[in-house]
């Protein structure tokens, strides 16, 4: 199976990776090679076949409703790459 | 330096060495070494000896455990604080986490001290450690072959005498591949035994952290300490807690091993068959009988992971948004704009292979046709397992096709990497333990490993039956020159 460019970019854009006209070809060829490689998964039937989404049989667990973390706020941000006022700053979204 | 932890342990305990001691020596050897092996990543000499003195001192007041003082190094995917986790990349080259992971600090607790950090394949994803941003690791029996991946440095650390044990993380084989490509044991637990938390997830159904050592009985004695219930992780399982040694002496008199005919076609070197046939006969020889196993659906788990695997992945790996970590592109327009920089400047191709497949299943009209697909093929092949341990106790066979390949020998061609993954993606689909450990050489007097399976929760027998095969042979104790 082989993806055309318009699906390649449709999907750097979905995933909000920006994808070069040079590395288009590329990104193409080798998403198109791994499609391959998935493809085989449609010869088996798997008709009535419940889908295993995790390991093990799991129940969320529930806590009691009560205040468990305290404030790291300040530690937190200290990795960020622009925080001011105790906010995370990005460009301006709302004119 | 032929240390295991056991000795170590025994060492520390006798007063014959100090944990500041034995710091200072794994420390030169580290120095001297890493600069061809690139093992490590990040080095603090001061941390891994105020680690050393807080273990001396525990000692000092009689309150030392048998992990007390021993030296560790930790795969760069665990968050530790005093120490960057910048996961094999560049998006987190600044990042140092402001807490521990779970494991880290259950380590601490046990009182292993931290020799450094070590290389890794970007964000886990790759079998060769040449997706790290910080540069491949070599393969200590040989410089110019790869370590295997993506636990690549944990791996080459242990093999090369810089550290007696390490952690690692397992999403489709990352901690037995490369064991078996370094000649190393490792293994990784039943899904759910060890937390997750604050370990940088890849693959949240399927990453699994555990220890990587020299031999069954340290890795054992480590995943005493590794393992146990977190409410920070919600997949962490409510179990009592095991002695994962208790089953070391064991004698295999009446253990009935399967061995899975599919593992042993097409695709199997002729070095890596002769030396699994033969680690199958010494456990016939110890007292096992051997049984043919059929997984029909194996060869499907390649596929079903690298459907599985991109999609949790495009879905974990969205948090790198240049906002609350990591890195931003140093110029952009929009919000959008800066978002589509930032992650295109700090992912490696290879990831970013992963998140666009990933994103691609996951998309409107897509979904049915692999992601669930996938999903129940992966049914299938916990099925094929659940069948299988019907007729035996542990599966054995290969961990690797071949073992390792050269450095670049791969890298343009990311689907044959894929498929060395072959034996060990289908134990992580099931959720199953897998272990790794030496079993002989092949081509170019490189490691093979063999792979050993268990049913659910039985970590203790395989330990065991490793340990057996291990007291009755000598691979383990064999060493790369220096």
């Amino acid at each position: 199976m082989s993806l055309t460019d318009q699906e390649v970019r449709h999907i750097a854009k979905l995933a909000r990776i920006e994808l070069a006209d040079a590395q288009l070809e590329r990104t193409r060829s080798q998403l198109s090679s791994m499609l391959g490689l998935i493809e085989q998964l449609q010869s088996i039937d798997t008709t009535g076949v419940e889908p295993m989404a995790h390991a093990t049989d799991l129940v969320l667990r529930l806590r009691d409703d009560a205040v468990t973390e305290t404030d790291h706020r300040a530690a937190y941000q200290s990795v960020a790459p622009a925080v001011e006022d105790g906010l995370y700053l990005v460009p301006k979204v709302i004119e | 330096m032929n240390e295991t932890v056991k000795s170590l342990s025994a060492r520390l305990a006798a007063g014959s060495v100090s944990a500041v001691e034995l710091a200072q020596d794994y420390l030169a050897r580290i120095r001297a070494a890493n600069p061809v092996l690139n093992a490590f990543v990040e080095l603090n000499e001061e941390r891994t000896l105020a680690d050393a003195r807080a273990a001396d001192a525990l000692r000092a007041e009689g309150r030392a455990g048998v992990l007390t003082g021993v030296p560790i190094a930790h795969k760069d995917i665990f968050c530790q604080t005093g120490w960057h986790a910048r996961c094999g990349s560049k998006m987190l080259e600044s990042f140092a986490a402001p807490y521990d992971a779970t494991l880290i600090a259950r380590s601490r607790d046990a009182g292993l001290v931290t020799l450094g950090r070590t290389n890794m394949d970007e964000f886990a994803m790759g079998s060769s450690n040449e997706s790290s941003h910080y540069g491949p690791v070599r393969n200590p029996w040989a410089h110019d072959a790869v370590p295997g991946g993506s636990s690549g440095g944990s791996a080459a650390a242990v093999a090369a005498g810089l550290a007696p044990a390490a952690s690692g993380t397992d999403t489709g084989g990352s901690i037995r591949q490369p064991a078996a490509f370094c000649g190393i044991t490792g293994i990784k637990p039943t899904y759910g035994i060890v937390s997750r938390w604050g370990m940088i997830a890849y693959a949240s159904s399927l990453d699994q952290g555990g220890p990587m050592a020299h031999t069954a009985e340290d890795c054992a004695l480590l995943l005493n300490a590794f393992a146990g219930f977190d409410e920070g992780d919600s997949t962490s399982l409510q179990r009592p807690a095991e002695d994962y040694t208790r089953s070391l002496a064991a004698p295999l008199a009446g253990l009935k091993i399967g061995v899975p005919k599919e593992f042993f076609g097409e695709g199997m070197s002729d070095d890596v068959r002769a030396a699994v046939n033969a680690a199958l006969a010494t456990f016939r020889t110890l007292g096992a009988s051997t049984v043919e196993v059929s997984l029909p659906r194996a060869g499907y788990a390649v596929p079903a992971y690298y459907v599985i695997a991109p999609a949790e992945a495009s879905s974990n790996l969205s948090r790198f948004d240049g906002v609350r970590y990591g890195y931003r592109a140093p110029e952009y327009g929009d919000l959008a704009d800066m978002y589509a920089k930032s992650r295109a400047q700090g992912f490696g191709e290879e990831v970013k292979r992963r998140i666009l497949i990933g994103t691609y299943v996951l998309s409107h009209g897509y979904y049915d046709a692999y992601y669930l697909q996938a999903q129940k093929v992966r049914r299938l092949i916990a099925d094929d397992y659940a069948a299988a341990f019907a007729q035996c106790d542990l599966i054995i066979g290969p961990t690797t096709p071949t073992v390792a390949y050269g450095l670049g020998e791969k890298t343009d061609d990311p689907l044959s990497m894929y498929l060395g993954d072959i034996y060990t993606t289908s134990v992580n689909l099931a959720g199953l333990p897998g272990m790794s450990i030496p079993c002989g050489f092949g081509a170019g007097g490189l490691p093979v490993g063999l792979q050993i399976v268990g049913n659910y929760f039985s970590e203790a027998r395989m330990l065991g039956a490793a340990h057996q095969f291990q007291q009755a042979t000598d691979w383990h104790l064999r060493r790369p020159k220096e």
